[in-house]
């Protein structure tokens, strides 16, 4: 591994251990969990910088003759529909039962040692939600392309956990990108790590760490020298940034739109940082550093195209919109019960306007989330443009997400305010969401 | 397969109701606000038109009076139906698009021939057939709380005679007919509340005055007293029978059928603002950008985009309480969450942009002014805003009227 010292590769590795220690249950057992907490804090604050995961090598299977698509989805009836089909239903009563069952649950240890836990993650690779945009030539489970069919999941598994969800999807968001975009050898060299057995964790980074952020004026160079690309820069909130063994880097090209980059952990030049958030901590966030990252003129996705660049801002929006719509609906039906069992007065807090009023905008701001939502993915498996609609959703999701979150704390009051509630959890993921960039695709 | 795309069959209707917003409408616009209580005669030889694409059948929406009642018949298939309902919604926010006012006083398209065709039996659509109907339940007494009306209606013989007065009646003074809301027995509560189809030319319904209005000036608002007013008994429109079980879901059940129009009204209205003020804001130099986040441009571009991203919302919630009428899915709480987005989506959109367009937007000169007026009786009629909180949260509690009050 040339350009990484042995320690280096021991302090990823050592980073990598804590997180997965931090996952585990039996950490509580034990007792140890605060004095774990602590050591991750500190690490945090005093910019605990590693090299990047080792990673294993890739090298492409076998030679394609071209690259694998999914087929688009059908043209359509023509008519308006809001019905999932049989597929989908039956994938979001599935991914909804895991959500319900093994997530939710998870989630309070999981934000606090800012890691999912191993074993969800195994898990949700078995019910195939890493390999949805994996074209089925390549092993993947879906023939056809839907975007929707990515909002449905991605917002059921946040019902359970915004930051287990993001977690669980960062991977399949760089498959989906190679699906979408890869060209035959990027496709035969990466995409059958992911349908194997262990798939890699990966990521995908746009976000650079400023204020007033634009996705489209990024500060990420890339840098043509020969036929070799020299990228660098600092990226921002990368999930499961220490442990990921590829990423998929956006950076600026010189001119026009920025585009999208293969870069394997092991290469020269990486280093990770470990950035907690306020919110989605469960996805175990950090900062990818690159520093004169010298990749082959191969590494570069989909021709360097401004439109491939532009979907996939879009279709990261719409990934997390699903994720706030999610989190909201678990907002609101967890504020429910909540207000109708709590009194005061002699009475409900359900029975007076100002609480029940609370709840009723709570549902109509995430029914027109929803809506907004699965237009824009509509839109995109249609082959229609969605940039519109795309940011529409993604306003509407910032703007009412970050609402719902404070109004679940609200409508619990200090209740809201205490741990004992999952509700303080979603008032921080809430506001993540409108804030990420990347990260996530449908 | 999910879809939100206005369906491809309806595509020619939204074009010949833009087609009418844009040639007849707009040009119109600012006379009849101005011209207030006068009546639109050049919407007389439009109404023939709307009735011709009523009369299309499913599919064609015309204004929205005709297309409301729920049948059963569907395609057979039990598959997904994009009926009158969604025609009629989508029809109503391109003649809204160009103006509320006039299209709430077309000919034959008022709400009292909603109410008719929702609930009328055969032998009483078939008399009331082509006549302009217009809808009296508001009291001075009795806004919101529509259970508390006072109006009386006593049987003698073979007719009704109803005592009280009625405000806030629509077309009230240009409609043929006015249905009026009245109770049969003022101690039996919301079961007694019947409605009666009253001639307009019965002598004992008397024009007490017409109002002056914030917006909507276009559409007359009318006050009537009914001093011992004698209605055939055949005119009582739904069951005679009090029956305390059924309740209010008689009358009330108009209200899921129109609470969707009456988002569309507002989702039409703020179009015209957003669209206004993007042409404004272009002139200016300022371009709307979809790719950039908000934060990243100017602070009237970032208030341009909430206020779209509101609209989606509101229209998209709009489309789904229609569809589900269509396809016979219970829609009482959709529609109230429509209404209510789209009600306030409405004033708080044209206000925004009134105040992005300055002086244009202040100034008669421009519509937008006008827009901004018209917006607020969106968030009123039909259930107020708080109206459709109650309602929305009443079904997501699970609370009854008595309980949430």
């Amino acid at each position: 591994m040339p350009g990484m010292s042995t320690a280096e590769r021991s302090m990823g590795l050592g980073l990598r251990a804590i997180t997965r220690m931090a996952g585990s249950e039996a950490l509580d057992r034990v007792g140890l969990r605060r004095r774990v907490e602590k050591a991750l804090f500190r690490a945090s604050r005093d910019g605990f910088r590693t090299a990047a995961a080792a990673g294993r090598t890739f090298k492409a299977a076998g030679r394609l003759t071209g690259p694998a698509r999914q087929r688009p989805s059908e043209a359509g009836t023509g008519l308006f529909d809001l019905e999932p089909d049989d597929e989908q239903q039956m994938l979001q009563e599935a991914v909804g039962a895991f959500a319900a069952e093994q997530v939710r649950p998870a989630a309070s240890g999981a934000d606090a040692a800012c890691a999912a836990p191993p074993e969800l993650l195994a898990q949700s690779n078995e019910l195939g939600i890493g390999v949805l945009g994996v074209p089925e030539a390549l092993g993947g489970v879906m023939a056809e392309r839907s975007a929707v069919t990515g909002v449905l999941v991605a917002e059921a598994l946040a019902h359970g956990d915004v930051g287990i969800a993001a977690a669980a999807l960062a991977p399949g968001s760089v498959a989906t990108a190679l699906g979408l975009w890869g060209d035959a050898d990027q496709q035969a060299t990466y995409l059958p790590a992911f349908t194997g057995d262990e798939p890699p964790a990966a990521a995908l980074t746009v976000l650079e760490p400023r204020p007033l952020f634009d996705p489209f004026a990024l500060r990420t160079t890339a840098r043509r020298d020969g036929d070799d690309w020299v990228l660098s820069g600092v990226k921002s909130l990368v999930p499961r940034v220490a442990e990921a063994e590829v990423f998929v880097v956006a950076a600026s090209t010189g001119g026009g739109a920025p585009a999208l980059f293969v870069v394997e952990s092991k290469t020269a030049g990486l280093s990770v940082e470990a950035e907690p958030a306020m919110g989605i901590r469960a996805a175990a966030t950090g900062r990818l550093l690159l520093e004169e990252v010298r990749l082959p003129a191969g590494a570069v996705l989909g021709e360097a195209a401004p439109d491939v660049y532009e979907a996939c801002v879009q279709r990261a929006r719409i990934a997390w919109c699903a994720l706030a719509v999610g989190a909201a609906r678990a907002v609101l039906d967890y504020v429910i019960p909540y207000v109708n069992e709590r009194t005061a007065f002699g009475e409900p807090i359900s029975h007076r306007q100002a609480v029940a009023f609370a709840v009723a905008d709570v549902a109509i701001e995430l029914e027109g989330m929803s809506l907004a939502t699965l237009r824009a993915a509509s839109r995109a498996d249609q082959g229609r443009s969605f940039a519109r609609e795309a940011a529409l959703a993604r306003r509407l999701c910032a703007d009412k997400a970050a609402r719902i979150g404070s109004d679940g704390v609200q409508l619990l009051g200090g209740h809201g305010y205490v741990k004992e509630h999952p509700v303080e959890r979603w008032y921080r993921d809430l506001r993540s969401v409108g804030v990420m960039e990347g990260a996530l695709l449908v | 397969m999910i879809d939100l795309e206005t369906p491809r069959r309806f595509a020619p209707l939204v074009a010949q109701a833009n087609q009418v917003a844009t040639e007849v409408f707009r040009p119109i616009s600012r006379k009849y606000d101005l011209a207030e209580h006068e009546y639109p005669k050049e919407l007389d030889m439009l109404a023939a038109l709307i009735d011709g694409m009523s009369a299309g059948g499913d599919g064609a929406g015309g204004a929205g009076a005709a297309g409301v009642r729920r049948k059963a018949d569907g395609d057979g298939s039990g598959g997904n139906r994009n009926g009158s309902n969604l025609s009629t919604v989508l029809s109503v926010i391109e003649l809204c698009w160009g103006d509320v006012g006039l299209l709430l006083t077309m000919p034959r398209q008022g709400l009292g021939n909603s109410a008719i065709a929702s609930v009328a039996d055969d032998e009483q659509l078939e008399r009331f057939a082509g006549k302009w109907a217009a809808m009296a339940i508001t009291e001075p007494e009795a806004g919101s709380d529509s259970a508390a009306i006072r109006t009386t209606a006593v049987l003698d013989g073979d007719e009704y005679v109803l005592n009280g007065e009625k405000i806030y009646v629509t077309s009230g003074e240009r409609a043929e007919l006015v249905v009026v809301w009245a109770t049969l027995d003022r101690s039996a509560g919301r079961a007694a509340i019947k409605s009666f189809v009253v001639e307009r030319s019965n002598p004992g319904l008397k024009l007490d005055r017409l109002e002056h209005k914030l917006g909507i000036r276009a559409s007359d608002t009318a006050a009537f007293r009914l001093e011992d007013c004698r209605v055939p008994k055949e005119n009582l429109l739904g069951s005679p029978e009090v029956d305390t079980k059924q309740g209010f879901g008689g009358v009330m059940q108009t209200f899921d059928n129109t609470r969707p129009l009456v988002a569309a009204m507002a989702v039409g209205v703020t179009r015209a603002c957003l669209e206004e003020t993007r042409a404004r804001l272009a002139e200016a130099g300022v371009e709307i950008d979809y790719a950039r986040p908000g934060t990243a441009g100017s602070a009237a571009v970032d208030r341009f985009l909430a206020m779209e991203a509101d609209y989606e919302a509101a229209r998209l919630l709009t489309l789904q309480a229609a569809w589900m009428a269509d396809n016979a899915k219970p829609n009482s709480l959709q529609a109230s969450m429509a209404k209510a987005k789209a009600g306030r989506t409405g004033v708080d959109v044209a206000l925004g942009c009134v105040e992005l367009c300055g002086s244009l937007g202040l100034g008669e000169s421009e519509l937008l002014e006008k827009w901004a007026r018209d917006a607020k009786i969106l968030d009123l009629f039909e259930g107020t805003q708080q109206i459709q909180l109650l309602i929305v949260a009443r079904q997501l509690l699970g609370k009854t009227s008595a309980e949430l009050r």
